[in-house]
Protein backbone atom coordinates (compact mmCIF):
# COMPACT_ATOMS: atom_id res chain seq x y z
CA UNK A 1 0.00 0.00 0.00
CA UNK A 2 1.56 3.44 -1.20
CA UNK A 3 1.49 5.90 1.67
CA UNK A 4 3.47 8.93 1.14
CA UNK A 5 5.11 10.14 4.14
CA UNK A 6 4.91 13.66 4.19
CA UNK A 7 1.21 13.93 3.68
CA UNK A 8 -1.45 14.28 5.91
CA UNK A 9 -4.41 11.80 6.03
CA UNK A 10 -8.30 11.51 7.49
CA UNK A 11 -9.92 8.46 8.49
CA UNK A 12 -12.40 8.90 5.51
CA UNK A 13 -9.21 7.87 3.21
CA UNK A 14 -8.36 11.78 1.81
CA UNK A 15 -5.20 12.42 1.63
CA UNK A 16 -3.70 16.61 2.70
CA UNK A 17 -0.96 18.17 1.76
CA UNK A 18 -0.09 21.79 3.16
CA UNK A 19 0.99 24.01 0.40
CA UNK A 20 3.87 26.98 0.92
CA UNK A 21 1.31 29.36 1.11
CA UNK A 22 -0.47 27.86 3.62
CA UNK A 23 -3.79 26.25 1.61
CA UNK A 24 -3.84 22.74 1.59
CA UNK A 25 -4.58 20.29 -1.24
CA UNK A 26 -7.04 17.22 -0.83
CA UNK A 27 -6.84 13.65 -3.15
CA UNK A 28 -7.77 10.01 -1.89
CA UNK A 29 -5.49 7.19 -0.98
CA UNK A 30 -4.17 4.78 -3.10
CA UNK A 31 -5.89 2.54 -0.70
CA UNK A 32 -9.79 4.56 -0.98
CA UNK A 33 -8.71 3.91 -5.33
CA UNK A 34 -7.92 0.68 -5.50
CA UNK A 35 -11.19 -0.21 -3.06
CA UNK A 36 -13.87 1.91 -4.81
CA UNK A 37 -12.31 0.26 -8.52
CA UNK A 38 -12.19 1.98 -11.90
CA UNK A 39 -13.23 5.63 -11.11
CA UNK A 40 -16.08 7.30 -13.94
CA UNK A 41 -16.49 10.53 -12.67
CA UNK A 42 -15.81 13.41 -10.60
CA UNK A 43 -17.91 16.19 -8.84
CA UNK A 44 -15.98 18.77 -7.14
CA UNK A 45 -16.99 21.95 -4.72
CA UNK A 46 -17.71 25.10 -6.28
CA UNK A 47 -14.54 27.51 -5.90
CA UNK A 48 -15.20 30.02 -3.15
CA UNK A 49 -17.71 27.54 -1.17
CA UNK A 50 -17.30 28.03 2.74
CA UNK A 51 -17.00 24.18 4.08
CA UNK A 52 -17.07 22.94 7.56
CA UNK A 53 -14.77 20.55 8.44
CA UNK A 54 -15.95 16.83 7.74
CA UNK A 55 -18.91 18.31 5.42
CA UNK A 56 -18.82 16.04 1.94
CA UNK A 57 -18.63 18.43 -0.58
CA UNK A 58 -16.91 15.78 -3.35
CA UNK A 59 -18.01 12.52 -4.38
CA UNK A 60 -16.10 9.96 -6.49
CA UNK A 61 -18.08 7.64 -8.50
CA UNK A 62 -16.59 4.49 -9.64
CA UNK A 63 -18.05 1.68 -11.66
CA UNK A 64 -19.16 0.01 -8.42
CA UNK A 65 -20.48 2.65 -5.56
CA UNK A 66 -20.53 6.59 -5.45
CA UNK A 67 -18.50 7.85 -2.48
CA UNK A 68 -18.50 11.08 -0.73
CA UNK A 69 -15.23 13.13 -0.36
CA UNK A 70 -15.01 14.99 3.03
CA UNK A 71 -13.01 18.34 3.95
CA UNK A 72 -10.39 17.57 6.12
CA UNK A 73 -10.41 21.05 7.72
CA UNK A 74 -12.48 23.97 7.77
CA UNK A 75 -12.13 26.79 5.37
CA UNK A 76 -13.06 28.35 1.67
CA UNK A 77 -12.45 26.07 -1.50
CA UNK A 78 -9.56 27.56 -3.55
CA UNK A 79 -8.82 25.25 -6.87
CA UNK A 80 -10.70 22.60 -8.10
CA UNK A 81 -8.63 19.77 -10.36
CA UNK A 82 -10.94 20.49 -13.26
CA UNK A 83 -8.80 18.32 -15.48
CA UNK A 84 -10.49 15.29 -13.86
CA UNK A 85 -14.28 15.87 -15.04
CA UNK A 86 -12.96 14.79 -18.25
CA UNK A 87 -9.95 12.25 -16.80
CA UNK A 88 -11.45 10.95 -13.84
CA UNK A 89 -9.47 7.81 -14.37
CA UNK A 90 -6.23 9.75 -13.32
CA UNK A 91 -7.44 8.79 -9.64
CA UNK A 92 -6.47 5.36 -10.70
CA UNK A 93 -3.79 5.88 -12.30
CA UNK A 94 -1.97 7.89 -9.92
CA UNK A 95 -4.02 8.84 -6.75
CA UNK A 96 -1.22 11.21 -5.16
CA UNK A 97 -0.95 12.71 -8.00
CA UNK A 98 -4.33 13.39 -8.80
CA UNK A 99 -5.55 16.06 -6.87
CA UNK A 100 -9.34 17.23 -6.18
CA UNK A 101 -9.35 20.06 -4.58
CA UNK A 102 -7.20 22.74 -2.28
CA UNK A 103 -8.37 24.65 0.65
CA UNK A 104 -7.61 28.06 2.79
CA UNK A 105 -8.14 26.38 6.39
CA UNK A 106 -9.55 28.89 8.51
CA UNK A 107 -7.31 27.77 11.45
CA UNK A 108 -3.80 26.71 10.04
CA UNK A 109 -2.83 24.30 13.33
CA UNK A 110 -6.66 22.07 12.21
CA UNK A 111 -3.87 19.94 10.57
CA UNK A 112 -1.82 18.96 13.48
CA UNK A 113 -5.25 17.11 14.01
CA UNK A 114 -4.91 15.30 10.59
CA UNK A 115 -3.30 11.59 10.69
CA UNK A 116 0.49 10.98 10.03
CA UNK A 117 1.21 8.38 7.24
CA UNK A 118 2.12 5.82 9.91
CA UNK A 119 -1.62 6.24 11.91
CA UNK A 120 -3.37 6.35 8.45
CA UNK A 121 -1.86 2.67 7.89
CA UNK A 122 -2.42 0.91 11.32
CA UNK A 123 -6.20 2.71 10.49
CA UNK A 124 -6.37 0.63 7.51
CA UNK A 125 -4.91 -2.36 9.01
CA UNK A 126 -7.35 -2.30 11.43
CA UNK A 127 -10.73 -2.05 8.88
CA UNK A 128 -8.95 -4.70 7.14
CA UNK B 1 -18.24 -18.92 6.68
CA UNK B 2 -17.95 -17.93 2.90
CA UNK B 3 -18.35 -20.67 0.77
CA UNK B 4 -15.45 -21.18 -1.91
CA UNK B 5 -15.66 -22.47 -5.46
CA UNK B 6 -12.67 -25.20 -7.05
CA UNK B 7 -10.63 -22.08 -8.22
CA UNK B 8 -10.66 -19.63 -5.09
CA UNK B 9 -6.67 -20.42 -4.79
CA UNK B 10 -6.26 -19.52 -7.95
CA UNK B 11 -8.43 -16.18 -8.08
CA UNK B 12 -6.47 -15.25 -4.94
CA UNK B 13 -2.82 -16.13 -7.11
CA UNK B 14 -3.97 -14.09 -9.55
CA UNK B 15 -4.41 -11.15 -7.26
CA UNK B 16 -8.24 -10.87 -7.40
CA UNK B 17 -10.26 -8.79 -5.21
CA UNK B 18 -12.36 -11.33 -3.40
CA UNK B 19 -15.78 -10.15 -2.32
CA UNK B 20 -18.70 -11.99 -0.42
CA UNK B 21 -21.73 -12.53 -3.21
CA UNK B 22 -24.58 -14.36 -2.04
CA UNK B 23 -22.54 -16.39 0.35
CA UNK B 24 -19.51 -17.15 -1.70
CA UNK B 25 -16.10 -15.61 -1.55
CA UNK B 26 -15.65 -14.31 -5.20
CA UNK B 27 -13.58 -12.14 -7.14
CA UNK B 28 -14.79 -8.76 -8.20
CA UNK B 29 -12.01 -8.08 -10.21
CA UNK B 30 -8.54 -8.73 -10.90
CA UNK B 31 -7.24 -5.22 -11.76
CA UNK B 32 -9.44 -2.65 -13.77
CA UNK B 33 -13.31 -4.22 -14.33
CA UNK B 34 -13.56 -2.19 -17.30
CA UNK B 35 -10.85 -3.70 -19.02
CA UNK B 36 -11.83 -6.93 -18.08
CA UNK B 37 -15.30 -5.42 -19.67
CA UNK B 38 -13.62 -4.26 -22.84
CA UNK B 39 -11.60 -7.60 -23.39
CA UNK B 40 -14.52 -9.73 -23.27
CA UNK B 41 -16.97 -6.94 -25.85
CA UNK B 42 -13.46 -7.43 -28.16
CA UNK B 43 -11.41 -10.51 -28.01
CA UNK B 44 -12.33 -12.75 -25.36
CA UNK B 45 -12.57 -13.15 -21.09
CA UNK B 46 -13.52 -15.67 -18.67
CA UNK B 47 -15.16 -15.65 -15.54
CA UNK B 48 -15.80 -18.59 -12.47
CA UNK B 49 -19.75 -19.03 -12.07
CA UNK B 50 -19.09 -22.32 -10.02
CA UNK B 51 -20.99 -20.67 -7.37
CA UNK B 52 -24.18 -21.42 -9.61
CA UNK B 53 -25.46 -24.84 -8.91
CA UNK B 54 -26.58 -27.33 -11.83
CA UNK B 55 -29.03 -29.95 -11.08
CA UNK B 56 -29.89 -32.88 -12.62
CA UNK B 57 -33.76 -33.40 -12.86
CA UNK B 58 -34.25 -37.24 -14.35
CA UNK B 59 -36.71 -39.81 -14.52
CA UNK B 60 -39.77 -41.30 -16.42
CA UNK B 61 -42.44 -38.34 -15.23
CA UNK B 62 -39.42 -35.08 -15.20
CA UNK B 63 -41.35 -33.62 -18.50
CA UNK B 64 -44.79 -33.51 -16.14
CA UNK B 65 -43.05 -32.50 -13.47
CA UNK B 66 -40.71 -29.28 -14.98
CA UNK B 67 -44.20 -28.89 -16.86
CA UNK B 68 -45.60 -27.65 -13.57
CA UNK B 69 -42.71 -26.47 -12.08
CA UNK B 70 -41.69 -23.49 -13.75
CA UNK B 71 -43.74 -20.61 -15.64
CA UNK B 72 -42.47 -21.64 -19.34
CA UNK B 73 -42.88 -24.87 -21.05
CA UNK B 74 -40.32 -27.35 -21.74
CA UNK B 75 -42.74 -28.82 -24.07
CA UNK B 76 -40.69 -26.74 -26.53
CA UNK B 77 -37.77 -28.34 -26.03
CA UNK B 78 -38.21 -31.23 -28.73
CA UNK B 79 -34.01 -31.32 -29.73
CA UNK B 80 -31.26 -33.02 -27.76
CA UNK B 81 -29.37 -30.01 -25.96
CA UNK B 82 -31.88 -27.48 -26.91
CA UNK B 83 -31.74 -24.91 -23.60
CA UNK B 84 -34.90 -22.91 -22.39
CA UNK B 85 -34.78 -19.57 -19.99
CA UNK B 86 -37.51 -19.43 -17.19
CA UNK B 87 -38.61 -17.84 -14.10
CA UNK B 88 -39.70 -20.25 -11.34
CA UNK B 89 -42.45 -18.81 -9.47
CA UNK B 90 -44.10 -19.02 -6.07
CA UNK B 91 -48.03 -18.98 -5.82
CA UNK B 92 -48.44 -15.43 -6.31
CA UNK B 93 -46.55 -14.78 -8.71
CA UNK B 94 -43.44 -13.72 -7.82
CA UNK B 95 -40.30 -14.78 -8.94
CA UNK B 96 -38.27 -17.64 -6.58
CA UNK B 97 -35.69 -17.71 -9.46
CA UNK B 98 -34.78 -17.63 -12.56
CA UNK B 99 -32.81 -20.72 -14.36
CA UNK B 100 -31.62 -22.06 -17.68
CA UNK B 101 -33.21 -25.66 -18.30
CA UNK B 102 -30.93 -27.69 -20.53
CA UNK B 103 -32.35 -30.98 -22.52
CA UNK B 104 -31.16 -34.06 -23.32
CA UNK B 105 -33.90 -36.73 -23.59
CA UNK B 106 -38.14 -36.41 -21.66
CA UNK B 107 -36.66 -38.41 -18.93
CA UNK B 108 -33.24 -36.37 -18.73
CA UNK B 109 -32.83 -31.98 -17.50
CA UNK B 110 -30.23 -30.46 -16.21
CA UNK B 111 -31.10 -26.72 -14.81
CA UNK B 112 -28.68 -24.38 -13.36
CA UNK B 113 -30.10 -22.06 -10.54
CA UNK B 114 -28.87 -19.07 -9.20
CA UNK B 115 -25.89 -19.38 -6.17
CA UNK B 116 -27.23 -17.56 -3.72
CA UNK B 117 -30.97 -19.15 -3.93
CA UNK B 118 -29.55 -22.36 -4.78
CA UNK B 119 -30.48 -23.60 -1.02
CA UNK B 120 -34.06 -21.98 -0.95
CA UNK B 121 -35.08 -23.43 -4.38
CA UNK B 122 -33.19 -27.18 -4.18
CA UNK B 123 -36.21 -26.84 -0.91
CA UNK B 124 -38.85 -25.46 -3.06
CA UNK B 125 -38.42 -27.72 -5.89
CA UNK B 126 -38.61 -31.04 -3.40
CA UNK B 127 -41.94 -29.36 -1.45
CA UNK B 128 -43.49 -28.86 -5.22
CA UNK B 129 -42.29 -32.53 -6.22
CA UNK B 130 -43.86 -34.06 -3.17
CA UNK B 131 -47.33 -32.12 -3.31
CA UNK B 132 -48.09 -33.65 -6.57
CA UNK B 133 -46.53 -36.82 -6.34
CA UNK B 134 -44.00 -36.87 -8.77
CA UNK B 135 -40.90 -38.99 -8.98
CA UNK B 136 -38.02 -37.53 -10.45
CA UNK B 137 -34.88 -38.15 -9.17
CA UNK B 138 -33.29 -34.65 -8.13
CA UNK B 139 -29.42 -34.46 -7.86
CA UNK B 140 -27.25 -31.03 -6.96
CA UNK B 141 -24.18 -31.42 -8.98
CA UNK B 142 -21.62 -29.46 -6.83
CA UNK B 143 -19.05 -31.94 -7.78
CA UNK B 144 -18.87 -29.77 -10.94
CA UNK B 145 -17.19 -26.28 -11.54
CA UNK B 146 -18.47 -24.04 -13.99
CA UNK B 147 -16.34 -21.60 -16.25
CA UNK B 148 -17.98 -19.07 -18.57
CA UNK B 149 -15.76 -17.82 -21.70
CA UNK B 150 -17.22 -15.14 -23.27
CA UNK B 151 -16.52 -12.67 -26.36
CA UNK B 152 -16.17 -13.15 -29.62
CA UNK B 153 -12.74 -15.09 -30.13
CA UNK B 154 -13.89 -16.89 -27.24
CA UNK B 155 -14.78 -20.30 -29.01
CA UNK B 156 -11.70 -20.10 -30.54
CA UNK B 157 -9.38 -19.80 -27.69
CA UNK B 158 -11.34 -22.77 -26.17
CA UNK B 159 -10.86 -25.06 -29.11
CA UNK B 160 -7.14 -24.01 -29.02
CA UNK B 161 -7.12 -25.67 -25.58
CA UNK B 162 -9.40 -28.05 -25.89
CA UNK B 163 -9.01 -28.81 -29.39
CA UNK B 164 -10.79 -32.38 -28.68
CA UNK B 165 -13.99 -30.63 -28.02
CA UNK B 166 -14.03 -29.37 -31.40
CA UNK B 167 -16.09 -31.51 -33.80
CA UNK B 168 -18.69 -31.63 -30.98
CA UNK B 169 -19.29 -28.10 -30.16
CA UNK B 170 -18.65 -26.12 -33.37
CA UNK B 171 -22.08 -26.97 -34.81
CA UNK B 172 -23.93 -25.97 -31.51
CA UNK B 173 -26.14 -22.80 -32.39
CA UNK B 174 -27.25 -20.46 -30.01
CA UNK B 175 -29.00 -21.79 -26.34
CA UNK B 176 -27.49 -25.45 -27.08
CA UNK B 177 -25.07 -27.51 -25.25
CA UNK B 178 -23.24 -30.41 -25.81
CA UNK B 179 -22.66 -33.10 -22.95
CA UNK B 180 -19.50 -34.66 -24.20
CA UNK B 181 -18.99 -36.36 -20.77
CA UNK B 182 -16.34 -34.89 -18.16
CA UNK B 183 -17.38 -31.82 -20.36
CA UNK B 184 -20.44 -30.11 -20.65
CA UNK B 185 -20.73 -27.16 -22.96
CA UNK B 186 -22.83 -24.88 -23.64
CA UNK B 187 -23.21 -21.71 -26.01
CA UNK B 188 -25.05 -19.67 -23.48
CA UNK B 189 -23.91 -16.79 -21.39
CA UNK B 190 -24.43 -13.83 -19.21
CA UNK B 191 -22.75 -11.13 -21.65
CA UNK B 192 -23.99 -10.33 -24.88
CA UNK B 193 -21.71 -11.58 -26.60
CA UNK B 194 -20.86 -15.14 -28.19
CA UNK B 195 -18.93 -18.39 -26.41
CA UNK B 196 -19.75 -21.01 -23.88
CA UNK B 197 -20.66 -21.80 -21.00
CA UNK B 198 -18.48 -24.89 -19.53
CA UNK B 199 -19.20 -27.23 -16.54
CA UNK B 200 -16.31 -29.03 -15.81
CA UNK B 201 -15.65 -31.96 -12.62
CA UNK B 202 -14.28 -29.94 -9.95
CA UNK B 203 -10.62 -31.30 -9.18
CA UNK B 204 -9.95 -30.21 -13.21
CA UNK B 205 -11.35 -26.72 -13.40
CA UNK B 206 -7.76 -25.36 -12.22
CA UNK B 207 -5.93 -26.83 -15.00
CA UNK B 208 -8.75 -25.61 -17.28
CA UNK B 209 -8.61 -22.02 -16.38
CA UNK B 210 -4.79 -21.32 -16.26
CA UNK B 211 -4.42 -23.06 -19.70
CA UNK B 212 -7.36 -20.90 -20.86
CA UNK B 213 -5.68 -17.77 -19.52
CA UNK B 214 -2.39 -19.11 -21.12
CA UNK B 215 -4.49 -19.09 -24.47
CA UNK B 216 -5.67 -15.59 -23.69
CA UNK B 217 -8.66 -15.00 -22.39
CA UNK B 218 -8.85 -12.94 -19.66
CA UNK B 219 -9.88 -13.58 -15.87
CA UNK B 220 -12.70 -11.28 -15.36
CA UNK B 221 -14.88 -10.87 -11.95
CA UNK B 222 -18.13 -9.91 -11.14
CA UNK B 223 -18.09 -6.84 -11.42
CA UNK B 224 -17.30 -7.02 -15.17
CA UNK B 225 -20.36 -9.73 -15.62
CA UNK B 226 -22.22 -7.37 -13.75
CA UNK B 227 -21.95 -4.35 -15.99
CA UNK B 228 -21.71 -6.83 -19.24
CA UNK B 229 -25.08 -8.16 -18.44
CA UNK B 230 -26.92 -4.80 -17.88
CA UNK B 231 -25.53 -3.47 -21.33
CA UNK B 232 -27.08 -6.97 -22.40
CA UNK B 233 -29.95 -6.27 -20.68
CA UNK B 234 -30.00 -9.03 -18.77
CA UNK B 235 -32.00 -9.42 -15.42
CA UNK B 236 -30.04 -10.13 -12.30
CA UNK B 237 -31.94 -11.97 -9.77
CA UNK B 238 -32.58 -10.28 -6.45
CA UNK B 239 -32.23 -7.09 -7.88
CA UNK B 240 -34.52 -6.90 -11.37
CA UNK B 241 -36.87 -8.97 -9.59
CA UNK B 242 -37.32 -11.63 -6.38
CA UNK B 243 -40.81 -13.11 -4.61
CA UNK B 244 -42.46 -9.76 -4.58
CA UNK B 245 -42.85 -9.40 -8.35
CA UNK B 246 -44.03 -11.12 -11.38
CA UNK B 247 -42.35 -11.85 -14.38
CA UNK B 248 -44.91 -10.00 -16.36
CA UNK B 249 -43.15 -6.65 -14.33
CA UNK B 250 -39.73 -7.26 -14.69
CA UNK B 251 -39.45 -7.42 -18.85
CA UNK B 252 -39.94 -11.20 -18.33
CA UNK B 253 -43.31 -12.11 -20.18
CA UNK B 254 -41.35 -13.09 -23.34
CA UNK B 255 -40.47 -16.65 -21.11
CA UNK B 256 -43.74 -17.18 -19.48
CA UNK B 257 -46.38 -19.58 -21.05
CA UNK B 258 -49.57 -19.13 -20.95
CA UNK B 259 -50.89 -20.63 -23.74
CA UNK B 260 -52.95 -23.85 -23.67
CA UNK B 261 -54.36 -25.28 -20.60
CA UNK B 262 -50.76 -26.20 -18.77
CA UNK B 263 -50.99 -25.94 -14.80
CA UNK B 264 -48.18 -24.49 -13.09
CA UNK B 265 -47.40 -22.67 -9.78
CA UNK B 266 -48.04 -19.51 -10.06
CA UNK B 267 -50.34 -19.55 -13.29
CA UNK B 268 -53.62 -18.53 -11.59
CA UNK B 269 -51.83 -15.59 -9.84
CA UNK B 270 -50.23 -13.99 -13.37
CA UNK B 271 -52.96 -14.59 -14.93
CA UNK B 272 -55.32 -12.41 -12.39
CA UNK B 273 -52.67 -9.85 -12.57
CA UNK B 274 -52.74 -9.67 -16.67
CA UNK B 275 -56.85 -9.15 -15.87
CA UNK B 276 -56.37 -6.50 -13.52
CA UNK B 277 -54.37 -4.73 -15.74
CA UNK B 278 -52.16 -1.58 -14.91
CA UNK B 279 -48.81 -3.67 -15.28
CA UNK B 280 -45.53 -1.80 -14.24
CA UNK B 281 -43.09 -2.77 -17.12
CA UNK B 282 -39.20 -2.37 -17.07
CA UNK B 283 -37.64 -0.02 -18.78
CA UNK B 284 -33.97 0.93 -20.15
CA UNK B 285 -32.74 4.27 -19.36
CA UNK B 286 -29.88 6.25 -20.49
CA UNK B 287 -28.40 8.67 -18.47
CA UNK B 288 -28.48 12.30 -20.66
CA UNK B 289 -26.41 14.37 -17.74
CA UNK B 290 -23.30 13.51 -15.81
CA UNK B 291 -23.60 11.32 -13.07
CA UNK B 292 -24.33 7.10 -12.57
CA UNK B 293 -27.42 5.56 -12.09
CA UNK B 294 -27.85 3.26 -8.94
CA UNK B 295 -30.17 0.59 -8.29
CA UNK B 296 -33.38 1.55 -5.86
CA UNK B 297 -33.01 5.50 -6.96
CA UNK B 298 -35.99 6.73 -7.71
CA UNK B 299 -37.54 7.96 -11.16
CA UNK B 300 -39.97 10.64 -11.74
CA UNK B 301 -42.93 10.20 -13.98
CA UNK B 302 -45.92 11.74 -14.54
CA UNK B 303 -47.96 8.86 -14.04
CA UNK B 304 -46.46 8.24 -10.16
CA UNK B 305 -42.79 6.84 -9.37
CA UNK B 306 -41.16 4.22 -10.62
CA UNK B 307 -38.00 2.18 -9.24
CA UNK B 308 -34.15 1.81 -10.73
CA UNK B 309 -33.61 -1.97 -10.10
CA UNK B 310 -29.72 -2.33 -11.95
CA UNK B 311 -27.93 0.67 -12.75
CA UNK B 312 -24.10 1.50 -13.67
CA UNK B 313 -21.51 2.96 -16.03
CA UNK B 314 -21.26 1.70 -19.11
CA UNK B 315 -17.94 1.00 -20.31
CA UNK B 316 -19.25 0.67 -23.87
CA UNK B 317 -21.28 3.18 -24.90
CA UNK B 318 -19.49 5.88 -21.85
CA UNK B 319 -22.57 7.10 -20.13
CA UNK B 320 -24.64 5.32 -17.41
CA UNK B 321 -27.50 2.98 -18.04
CA UNK B 322 -30.01 1.96 -15.62
CA UNK B 323 -33.22 -1.17 -15.98
CA UNK B 324 -36.22 0.61 -14.14
CA UNK B 325 -39.80 -0.86 -13.22
CA UNK B 326 -41.70 2.46 -14.09
CA UNK B 327 -45.80 2.30 -14.64
CA UNK B 328 -46.66 0.89 -17.93
CA UNK B 329 -47.89 3.91 -19.90
CA UNK B 330 -44.38 5.41 -20.08
CA UNK B 331 -43.22 5.47 -23.50
CA UNK B 332 -40.06 4.69 -25.36
CA UNK B 333 -38.40 8.05 -26.13
CA UNK B 334 -39.97 10.03 -23.26
CA UNK B 335 -37.09 12.11 -20.86
CA UNK B 336 -37.72 11.64 -17.17
CA UNK B 337 -36.53 12.81 -13.72
CA UNK B 338 -34.08 10.37 -11.42
CA UNK B 339 -32.87 12.00 -7.86
CA UNK B 340 -29.35 10.92 -8.12
CA UNK B 341 -28.32 11.82 -5.04
CA UNK B 342 -30.18 14.81 -4.13
CA UNK B 343 -29.52 15.97 -7.75
CA UNK B 344 -32.51 15.68 -10.82
CA UNK B 345 -30.81 14.50 -13.59
CA UNK B 346 -32.70 13.73 -16.78
CA UNK B 347 -32.56 10.15 -18.36
CA UNK B 348 -34.20 8.84 -21.75
CA UNK B 349 -36.38 6.02 -21.51
CA UNK B 350 -34.67 3.40 -24.06
CA UNK B 351 -35.55 -0.09 -25.14
CA UNK B 352 -33.03 -2.88 -23.89
CA UNK B 353 -30.55 -4.66 -25.01
CA UNK B 354 -28.31 -1.21 -25.26
CA UNK B 355 -25.12 -2.97 -26.57
CA UNK B 356 -24.85 -6.51 -28.05
CA UNK B 357 -22.11 -8.60 -30.30
CA UNK B 358 -19.58 -5.24 -29.27
CA UNK B 359 -22.53 -3.12 -30.86
CA UNK B 360 -24.21 -0.37 -28.93
CA UNK B 361 -27.78 -0.22 -29.69
CA UNK B 362 -28.70 3.02 -28.18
Amino acid sequence: MNVPAELKYTASHEWVRKEADGAVTIGITDFAQEALGDVVFVELPEVGRKVAAEEACAVVESVKAASDIYAPVAGVVTATNDALKDAPEGINADAYAAWMFRIKPDDAGALDALLTAEAYKQNVAAQK
Amino acid sequence: MLKRTPLYDTHVAAGARMVDFGGWEMPVNYGSQIEEHHAVRRDAGMFDVSHMCPVDVNGADAKRFLRYLVANNVDKLTVAGKALYTTMLNEAGGCVDDLIIYFFADDRYRIVVNAGTAEKDLEWIEAARAARGFHPTITPRRDLAMIAVQGPNARAKFWQVQPQTRAATEPLGAFFAADLGALFVARTGYTGEDGFEVMVPAGQAPVLWRSLAAAGVAPCGLGARDTLRLEAGMNLYGQDMDESVSPLESGLGWTVDLSGEREFIGRAALERAKAAGNLRKLVGLRLIDKGVLRAHQTVETSRGPGEITSGTFSPTLQASIALARVPGAVAFGETLKVDLRGRAAQVQVVKYPFVRQGKALV
